[in-house]
């Protein structure tokens, strides 16, 4: 970890934990709004409570990520909306489930005695059951306080800025001081919350009004604080546009989008980057205009969006891949890079040369015996489908890795080969072979920038971007990736000194 | 004031637990329902200010078909003083007692008027029990605001279930004596159940012995002693009486004559 490091990350940390908080607290917020009528709802019809208990530990056992996940497909939509609807979800069940049970459980004296005395049943449920389980109900207000704030850190793949971005991107670039600040920020934030709640419930049990007076100050001061950037933000009024650049989760893809952002700023447009997210969300947000630019890749295109099975030549594939685009969902290809970032598989030299392998077809002989390790992506892709069926390949083991610990993997002899990107500079780094593909199984992996069909009429836009074209060769980028994975250089520090280089 | 026309209620998949039953409690008049636990006494109780639907017959409560009521109104206008008290263990002693006025919608000073009246009237100071919370209260202390809070509303029918039966002899006493005072002035019409027969005796105007749902004998202490109607109503007499031949026997410095009472 180094200082440049240390402070090229907490620039963030006023922005990721103002959204961090509006994101948690505002999912709490209508967590205890929905789940307690809800509640009152199952108390006064019991029949009712086992099924939506029954239906929030459904959603429970959902993994949080992938709960996340589900509600962009689900709401047609990237960004904080599909990121608050799954926090909602997830807080609601501690919350429903200890006040459904406190509620349930209050004295039958007590009861017999509210409804003796003509308590209607919703002032039975309110003067009665909901304050003497209030103890309860706090507990599960608690729990789930502490659960939407850890589990907030992980909307940064669906789009929603929160401290989850120091993290992802923390552990993609190897950011050891990125992942602890995100840590400790929703260490901070949970605790906090946990101690406000905590305050509000002493203040009453005790009917303590200076108490409660001074939680619900200590809660709008600290909202107000950490929500300031934000707050500034919208109301700033600078009339400059806004534009937003995406990113996937590897090291390449936050260079590249701090690349644009830098060129973008300096042309004047205010700049959001939306990094961490899944390669055909991306699309998709790009595909809606919720992403306005980003980077990807000819051959992923063509394989995961065009749905082509053959390979054709670089330029074949790029002008098919770009009418395709254009036509079908208004996004428009500014031009290629100038690198190529392809799928590739590579071994560990020594253990290559002990297996007599130099190309793919000599692995597919030897699959049998062999594994190979996988991005979380790469398995599911269709090219490694295509080249798996190409080859004949049939491995003993597929694992998937996190991409930034793949390389380390082979190296350490965890698996036989892995599915490299040939601009990482990990490679050589590690002294690994990259086979040979002599069907041309893979399609070839030109980076391209692509537009949304908004910023494809900004011409001021284009401006900025267009001598980015062709402007980086396949050293320039890999010597940028190493930088940061190996050589642990911050992410804007990189993408600046590449900006210096490029012409005006 | 109270009056039951053939009632019966039978629980789910139950022997009828109320069979038949026909009863009249007079203004002003305390009738006691005394039997074993299970004969039906308190279901009774509870029919009348609707915390249980009866299945046949009909109710009439100062006048009114409790049936055409709504069962809410009905509740706050009837004084109910509950088996296991039910104080509301989150709120004072006077919210406690405010509660009917409260739901009535009775303005702050009446009520805190209406809370301090009934406190010195079931035996507590004002100012010192107040704002106590029910867990500060011993278990005679807590039955008196349970017996304010069923009065505060100015109800003049007052229920009660087993009312003293969770305190210790001599609190119940004092208890008993409080009531039968405050009757009076108050001119309560009072329905109250226990298994106690010397309780029943001590309080009430006429008893009426219950068995299986059903009403055995109704009539004053007197009657039912001099002319029980059935062996149950006999021998559920017999046991103060014998008790109290006993105490006088003691009383007169004589030898206790019964056996297993010394050893």
């Amino acid at each position: 970890m180094t200082a440049e490091q240390f402070e090229s990350q907490l620039v963030h940390l006023p922005d990721y934990f103002a959204h961090h908080v509006l994101l948690s607290v505002g999912a709490l917020s209508l967590g205890i709004l929905f789940a307690l009528p809800l509640a009152g709802l199952a108390v006064r019809k019991p029949g009712l409570a086992g099924p939506m208990l029954g239906v929030a530990s459904v959603v429970q056992t959902i993994p949080g990520l992938a709960l996340l996940a589900l509600m962009v497909p689900l709401l047609g939509r990237i960004g904080v909306v599909p990121a608050l609807v799954a926090l909602v979800l997830y807080s609601m069940l501690p919350i429903l489930r200890n006040t459904v049970t406190g509620a349930i459980e209050v004295d039958a004296n007590v009861l017999e005695a509210a409804r003796g005395i003509g308590m209607t049943d919703q002032q039975i449920l309110m003067r009665v059951r909901f304050p003497l389980a209030a103890p309860v109900i706090v507990a599960g207000v608690r729990t789930a306080a502490v659960w939407t704030v850890g589990m907030a850190t992980l909307s940064t793949p669906v789009g929603a800025t929160s401290l989850g971005n120091f993290i992802f991107s923390g552990l993609q670039t190897q950011n050891t001081a990125a992942v602890l600040l995100g840590c400790a920020g929703s260490a901070v934030l949970a605790l906090s919350l946990d101690g406000l709640i905590r305050l509000a419930e002493l203040a009453a049990r005790r009917r303590d009004a200076k108490l409660a007076w001074t939680a619900s100050i200590l809660f709008i001061i600290g909202l107000g604080l950490a929500t300031a950037p934000i707050l500034a933000d919208i109301t700033r009024t600078t009339g400059r546009e806004r534009v937003t650049v995406g990113a996937k989760t590897f090291t390449e893809q936050f260079i590249l989008a701090e690349l644009m952002a830098d060129r973008l700023r300096k042309a004047g447009f205010d700049v959001t980057i939306r990094e961490g997210l899944g390669s055909s969300v991306l699309f998709d947000a790009l595909a809606r205009n919720e992403v306005d630019v980003y980077v990807d890749y000819s051959g992923t295109i063509w394989a995961n969006q065009l749905k082509r099975k053959d390979t054709q030549p670089a330029e074949t594939v790029l002008e098919e891949m770009s009418a395709w685009l254009l036509a079908r969902h208004g996004i428009s290809a500014l031009g290629r890079l100038g690198f190529e970032n392809a799928y590739a598989i590579a071994m560990r030299r020594d253990r290559a040369e002990e297996l007599n392998i130099t190309s793919l077809a000599d692995l597919a002989a030897r699959s049998a015996n062999l594994s190979i390790g996988g991005d979380y992506e790469f398995f599911a892709r269709p090219e490694w489908i295509a080249v798996r069926d190409r080859y004949r390949m049939v491995f003993r083991e597929e694992r998937s890795f996190d991409s930034s610990l793949m390389y380390k993997a082979v190296f350490e002899g965890h698996v036989d080969a892995i599915s490299a990107f040939s601009s990482d500079g990990r490679i050589a780094a590690f002294d690994l072979l990259v086979l040979e593909d002599p069907f041309s199984a893979f399609p070839p992996y030109d980076a391209v920038i692509l537009l949304s069909e908004s910023a494809a009429k900004n011409p001021d836009l284009i401006a900025a971007l267009t001598p980015l074209v062709d402007s980086l060769d396949d050293s320039t980028m890999r010597a940028a990736n190493r930088s940061v994975d190996l050589d642990h250089r911050p992410v804007v520090a990189v993408a600046h000194a590449l900006s210096v280089d490029l012409p005006n | 004031m109270i009056s039951l026309r053939g009632v019966s209620k039978t629980y789910q998949g139950g022997v009828p637990a109320v069979d038949q039953l026909s009863l009249d409690v007079a203004r002003g008049e305390t009738v006691v329902l005394l039997g074993a636990s299970g004969c039906g006494k308190t279901t009774t109780l509870k029919m009348i200010n609707r915390l249980v639907d009866f299945d046949r017959g009909e109710i009439h409560v100062d006048g009114r078909n409790i049936a055409d009521a709504d069962p809410v109104a009905l509740r706050r206008s009837i004084g109910y003083v509950f088996q296991g008290v039910g104080l509301f263990p989150h709120w004072t002693v006077a919210e406690n007692i405010a509660a009917i006025p409260k739901l009535l919608g009775w303005s702050e000073d009446r009520i805190r008027i209406r809370v301090d009246e009934l406190l010195a009237r079931v035996g507590l100071s004002p100012d010192t029990y107040r704002e106590r919370r029910p867990s500060e209260l011993s278990g005679g202390q807590q039955q008196r605001v349970g017996v304010a809070r069923a009065l505060a509303a100015e109800a003049n029918v007052l229920l009660m279930d087993e009312p003293f039966g969770a305190v210790d002899p001599v609190t119940r006493d004092g208890l008993q004596q409080e009531l039968i005072s405050m009757r009076e002035q108050l001119d309560l019409t009072i329905l109250l159940v226990t298994h106690d027969v010397t309780e029943a005796l001590l309080l009430a105007d006429r008893i009426a012995v219950m068995d299986r749902g059903r009403i055995l004998q109704i009539g004053r202490p007197a009657e039912l002693f001099a002319n029980p109607a059935t062996e149950i109503v006999e021998r559920l007499l017999d046991m103060p009486r014998r008790q109290s031949a006993k105490l006088q026997s003691i009383l007169h410095g004589e030898e206790p004559t019964n056996q297993g009472s010394s050893s």
